[in-house]
């Protein structure tokens, strides 16, 4: 071996090493947040945490009934407008791959994607807010729906191409109609993963906070008005977190772990229902 | 013919669906710009280029925040794309198989996390963190602009090594896509000249090389827009410096931070218009990056390889 031949292994073998190395140092802080939401969070958890209100500053104890209910309410609505309307979109996108009309789109549901939540915040404010000079759990939910479109937009089309070309064809060749072929063959075989894409999204949207400062805004007693300004999860650990107070931060910390265990639970769930409907496609 | 109209009609009633999407970002950008119309015109590109920020006298200018969005953004980008490279390439080219999965979902676990979980962890753990580096900085280097300010903790370098660690999966996870299609002929082509590992690797991301831009630049786009972890760590304190250590503010951050409190229109107008801002320069940056990504992946399909057909020994002979 000349010695040139040499000096370019060992330099090869140091540029392994130093990637490598990128993904341990990637990995330390995922480690680190997963750590402290975990040792701070679950400590923090407990029954009341799940069942009680907020307590006013001074007293210890209470919960984050309020914000969970507030959140489910908030994602509820989101999905009803994402889900139709991303839904169908992505079936658009799959049965019409190739038209300019589906790329313009497609393009469109990429530049939403890529919108800064905040500023989406803003436009819902603009739309729902202003108009009645009201915060609004509706305004709230419309706000993480815009945000949750493109997501399902992209779940559905992949999820659709992912259905073996023989089912479509097969029904297509038995005299079934579009709809019919989409909506009696299609969509139910790719039912199961289009959901858990779901799922996901409404995971993604429930962390959200910035679209939600401005138009569900917060609320420290109990609603369940559309409405009305209503608490959520994140704007209560957000608030919490900036507090002086150590109960508080304690109780940011719970609401953190919530969230986190939520997310991972739902991510889990979806990669394992993928790969169930990619090796079901290749067999 | 009853099929055939059945299949318009589904046709057209799933587009209007699809037309839906295209109308929710026209109209975000045309209610931006509406909604904004009296500080875009009482102010026009003055507000890009001063710094006071009075809303008691409604007096507006947004330098410091766009400064603070691109100073903490490109820090984070000078973080991340190394590491996120060297990920792409590590689960791409050099880890073991049975590695490549779980390796390539914990990286993307960290786009999972909210960023609200992100700006909790920033407050509670790398803010004091960041505090013990700045005291242990000594004076000498104090003197240099780059570090002076107060050892507070929140600020610049706070805000961007937590952005940096945001953006990480989304470049890598894109960059590892460009590697995945580029060709293998490329890396054969390399090792038949006797290409080491790491030559054969250069090769690749050559080949790769506009879309390994573009999905930095996906990483830029998603950093610009954060809000809240960023909002939490850097101080905000609206300031043009280029010091890591000081305080500062973001365009995410002070729509965050005052939104509920424009009392007045104007205000709120001058917000909006931030937002306005926001919107163009990530959708720009988006853009480009899709452009790129895209360019790269088709050259990578595109060309089949011509193979020459084999000389059969039959045909020589006759």
């Amino acid at each position: 071996m000349t010695a040139n031949l040499r000096r370019r292994k060992l330099f090869s073998r140091f540029f392994e090493i130093l990637c490598g190395l990128a993904v341990v140092i990637a990995l330390i802080p995922l480690a680190m947040i997963l750590f402290y939401v975990i040792k701070e969070g679950a400590g923090a958890m407990n029954f009341d945490f799940f069942t009680k209100m907020p307590k006013p500053v001074g007293e210890s104890g209470g919960g984050m009934a309020n914000a969970i209910v507030g959140t489910l309410i908030l994602i509820g609505i989101a999905a009803l407008f994402a889900v139709p309307v991303g839904g169908i979109c992505g079936i658009h996108l799959a049965e019409y791959p190739g038209t300019k009309f589906s790329s313009v789109v497609r393009f469109a549901a990429d530049v939403l994607n890529g919108v800064p939540s905040i500023v989406v915040g803003i436009f819902a404010y603009g739309i729902l807010v202003l108009p009645v000079k009201r915060f609004s759990a509706i305004a709230g939910g419309v706000a993480l729906g815009l945000l949750m479109v493109p997501i399902v937009v992209r779940t559905t089309e992949e999820l659709i191409r992912l259905v073996p070309g023989g089912l479509r064809e097969g029904a297509l060749a038995l005299g079934a109609t579009r709809s019919r072929a989409v909506f009696g063959v299609i969509l139910p075989a790719a039912l199961p993963g289009i959901l858990t894409g779901i799922l996901v999204a409404l995971a993604r949207v429930a962390g959200e906070t910035a679209p939600l400062l401005f138009t569900a805004f917060n609320n420290r007693f109990w609603s369940t008005s559309l409405t009305q300004p209503i608490a959520s999860l994140t704007v209560q650990v957000f608030t919490y977190a900036i507090s002086p107070y150590d109960d508080w931060h304690r109780q940011a910390w719970a609401g953190a772990f919530l969230l986190v265990m939520i997310i991972l639970t739902l991510s889990i769930a979806a990669r394992l229902a993928v790969r169930r409907l990619e090796r079901m496609n290749r067999s | 013919m009853k099929r055939s109209s059945d299949d318009r009609s589904f046709r057209i009633g799933t587009g209007a669906f699809a037309a839906l999407v295209l109308l929710i970002v026209l109209g975000i950008a045309f209610e931006l710009t509406r909604q904004s119309a009296l500080s875009i015109t009482k102010f026009g590109l003055k507000f890009w280029t001063t710094s006071t920020w009075d809303p008691v006298s409604g007096d507006f200018g947004a330098l410091p925040f766009i400064w603070g969005t691109l100073y903490s953004s490109i820090l984070a980008l000078l973080l991340a794309t190394p590491i996120a490279l060297g990920i792409a390439i590590f689960i791409s080219e050099l880890s073991p198989r049975v590695l490549r999965q779980p390796l390539a979902y914990l990286t993307e676990l960290l786009a999972a996390i909210p960023s609200i979980v992100y700006g909790l962890w920033g407050v509670f753990v790398l803010v004091p963190l960041v505090r013990k580096l700045e005291l242990a900085t000594p004076a000498a280097f104090k003197k240099i602009p780059l570090f002076s300010g107060p050892p507070l903790g929140v600020g610049m370098l706070a805000a961007a090594l937590i952005l940096a660690v945001m953006v990480i999966p989304f470049t890598s996870s894109v960059a590892r896509e460009i590697l995945k299609n580029v060709p293998s002929t490329q890396r054969e082509a390399a090792y038949a000249l006797g290409a080491t590992r790491w030559e054969a690797i250069k090769v690749a991301i050559g080949f790769g090389k506009s879309g390994i831009i573009g999905a930095v630049m996906l990483g830029f786009g998603r950093a610009l827009g954060e809000t809240m972890a960023v909002t939490m760590v850097i101080g905000n304190s609206p300031q043009v410096s280029a010091s890591l250590f000081k305080p500062q503010y973001t365009m995410a951050a002070v729509i965050a931070n005052e939104f509920t409190e424009a009392a007045d229109e104007l205000y709120l107008h001058a917000l909006i218009e931030i937002g306005l801002l926001l919107f163009i320069i990530t959708v720009g940056v988006n853009l480009l990056s899709r452009i790129l990504i895209w360019s790269t992946k088709r050259r990578a399909i595109a060309p089949p390889v011509v193979t020459p057909t084999p000389i059969v020994a039959e045909e020589v002979a006759a």
